[in-house]
């Protein structure tokens, strides 16, 4: 008999917001989002917790910049402390190797995750999420009910046609949707703003492209003052999230 | 120790089944460990003993057994069968803890003894489980 799955309520019990930060297509920043929206309200005084769950091509530590780190044991697994942020990866274990898993591994992984860290008590916990929707994103709306779902897209009809496809099937389970960010804009246009409306969902904003980004990228201190950082910050202050 | 959070949910999951099957008093919890998650008998007894203490009256008593499960891995490329035994000695310790906390990191750090192959399923002895429980009404 499955016994982990009874303890992940209990585990998650002192988190006030859950945020998964998702999207139906691979590219469009999500990790670069979810790494800087925990920085961004950690800065704010906030309590921050980031779970990245994308298994096979985990990210946000390259972001954070962290290494040589792993959690320490006491009644579970506490993630480690990085910029301010409790972080937990599976690169902690994996060592950062190539990491090969089928759909029943990664359920597997993802419940003695939720099952084994100790989060403590958190204003966020931040889910950096894998593209589509496949066993991650269904494991999190089975195993994590209070999870709401914040969804990146690019402006590209491709991204569009991919994520409405994650906005549609949340929407159908009754979901709640924090609503869409358009990140990586080069050129004004409303294709995607009316697309999210027609759905009758919230836009959250767009993020222009920001070419100097790639040299912050595992230097905190430099993220945050990115042109990137300023306007992710306007949204997060435009809506109250 | 970590093994607390998994003897938590042993026992969570014995006093959910038990409501469930409207037992007053749960008498024995018979447990599985899977070789793969290399956890020590004294350490999870030690904590079942601790948390039992804390829980309320439908666990008074409770006798708890453990039982290590062998591990059976199986190459889907080639079908050769094995044991976490087997190549437990190839792992350096780093690895060998990272499999404690996350079986399916096996998968990572170790191959198909035979045709190198990564892509292999834990047929048997994964992890934490329960066998049964027994009470009485």
């Amino acid at each position: 008999m499955e016994a982990r799955v009874s303890v992940i309520e209990k585990r998650l019990s002192n988190i006030k917001r859950i945020i998964s930060v998702a999207s139906g297509k691979g590219g469009v920043g999500k990790s670069l989002i979810a790494s800087s929206l925990a920085l961004n309200l950690s800065k704010k005084g906030y309590k921050v917790g980031l779970l990245d769950l994308d298994l096979y091509g985990p990210s946000s530590h390259i972001i954070l910049g962290v290494k040589d780190v792993f959690p320490e044991e006491d009644k579970g697994i506490i993630p480690p402390n990085i910029n301010g942020i409790n972080f937990m990866s599976i690169v902690y274990f994996t060592k950062d190797k190539p990491s090969a898993f089928r759909g029943v591994d990664i359920s597997n992984i993802i419940i003695e995750l939720l099952a084994i860290t100790q989060w403590g008590s958190l204003d966020y916990l931040i889910i950096d999420m894998p593209p589509g929707t496949g066993d991650e994103t269904l494991d999190v709306i089975r195993l994590i009910k209070k999870s709401e779902f914040l969804v990146v897209t690019t402006p590209s009809k491709v991204a569009m046609g991919a994520v409405s496809k994650l906005l549609k099937i949340l929407k159908e389970l009754k979901i709640p949707i924090t609503g869409v960010l358009e990140n990586m804009v080069m050129t004004k246009s409303s294709f995607v703003k009316n697309q999210i409306k027609e759905m009758n969902l919230k836009y959250l904003g767009s993020i222009s492209l920001d070419q100097h980004l790639e040299d912050s990228i595992g230097k905190t201190d430099k993220l945050l003052e990115t042109d990137f950082m300023k306007e992710l910050d306007k949204i997060i202050n435009t809506i109250k999230l | 120790m970590h093994e607390w959070a998994l003897a938590e949910s042993i026992l969570t999951t014995a006093v959910e089944a038990a409501e469930k099957e409207k037992l007053k008093k749960i008498k024995n919890i018979k447990i599985a460990i899977g070789e793969l998650q290399q956890i020590e008998h004294d350490i999870f007894k030690f904590a079942l003993g601790e948390i039992i203490k804390l829980q309320g009256d439908k666990l008074k008593g409770v006798k708890t057994t453990i039982e290590t499960e062998k591990s059976t891995l199986q190459c889907r490329n080639c079908e050769h069968k094995w044991s976490f035994s087997d190549i437990k000695k190839k792992l350096n310790n780093d690895e060998a803890e990272a499999v404690h906390f996350i079986p399916e990191v096996a998968f990572v750090h170790t191959r198909c003894p035979k045709c190198k192959s990564p892509d292999f399923e834990i047929t048997k002895g994964r992890g934490v489980s329960i066998i049964s429980i027994t009470g009485e009404k």
